[in-house]
């Protein structure tokens, strides 16, 4: 059980660290506005080199391969809901490291799809 | 906020949302058929990648993260987090569909309150952060290309 719970903060922890550097690296680099095939390969090269994306990536597979390892051990009504965490951790997350403006509806609505999750899950 | 920003960012939120259920939903498909046990050795992790639905899984959670990062590109990250979780209700109704699972009542309130916290977040703004205004002269050439974009 000790091993489950250690697994859902290590999922929460590299799924907010991923998401802050994915959404400051594509922010950095601005609003993607042409969707022609070369446009989209120059800018998948330019954002491949990034260093925030390539630390992303990696804590994005840190990520995948804890909860491929929870499902395998856990049910997936235990690790869904423990993981409906990071709705609202990352929201707070938002706010400090992307100084995001969190509105009460910002607020409600993470609220809200983190106990729905966890709902869906029992 | 433009009605243009508002459309783009619906449609770039299907996509992410449908790349993501299928992916799950075919790598879950694919380990179940497979029957392993995950955790022993890196060598099972390394050899269910190869599982022909695990790769296909894979696959779109590839397209998943290219399509998210464009969605990044100009909105918020606590407005794509909560929109985009619309995918775990379709993920329930797959699971009742193709693997025979009981959606109960407290699934069903789930669902409603999922949907209720879609529709409050995307009734704010897609972006409260100002755009960063162009970078002055560059050194790489390449870079100031990229501004007339």
């Amino acid at each position: 059980m000790r091993v489950n719970w250690l697994l859902v903060m290590i999922i929460v922890g590299a799924t907010t660290i991923a998401d802050v550097l994915q959404t400051k690296a594509m922010k950095r680099h601005g609003e993607i506005h042409d969707f022609r095939p070369g446009a989209l390969g120059r800018v998948a090269a330019r954002i491949a080199g990034n260093w925030y994306i390539i630390l992303a990536v990696a804590m994005m597979a840190v990520s995948f391969f804890a909860f491929l390892t929870l499902l395998s051990v856990a049910d997936l009504s235990f690790a869904v809901p423990a993981t409906a965490a990071s709705f609202v951790v990352e929201t707070v997350v938002a706010k400090y490291a992307l100084q995001e403006r969190i509105s009460w509806r910002r607020w409600a609505g993470a609220g809200l799809v983190a106990g729905g999750v966890a709902l869906l899950a029992l | 906020m433009s009605d243009r920003l508002h459309l783009k960012t619906r449609i770039f939120t299907l996509i992410v949302v449908l790349a993501n259920v299928l992916g799950n939903f075919v790598i879950s498909w694919g380990l179940k058929r497979s029957g392993t046990v995950l955790g022993n050795s890196v060598l099972e992790y390394v050899r269910v990648i190869f599982h022909p639905w695990v790769a296909v899984g894979i696959g779109l959670l590839i397209v998943w993260m290219f399509t998210r990062l464009a969605l990044l590109s100009w909105a918020d990250l606590s407005y794509v987090l909560p929109v985009t979780a619309i995918g775990y209700v379709l993920n329930a109704v797959l699971g009742r569909l193709f693997l025979g699972e009981h959606i109960s009542l407290a699934r069903w309130a789930g669902t409603l309150l999922i949907v209720a916290g879609i529709a409050l977040v995307g009734s704010t703004a897609v972006r409260t952060t100002s755009p960063r205004p162009p970078k002055p002269a560059s050194t790489r050439s390449e870079e100031k290309t990229e501004v007339c974009v």
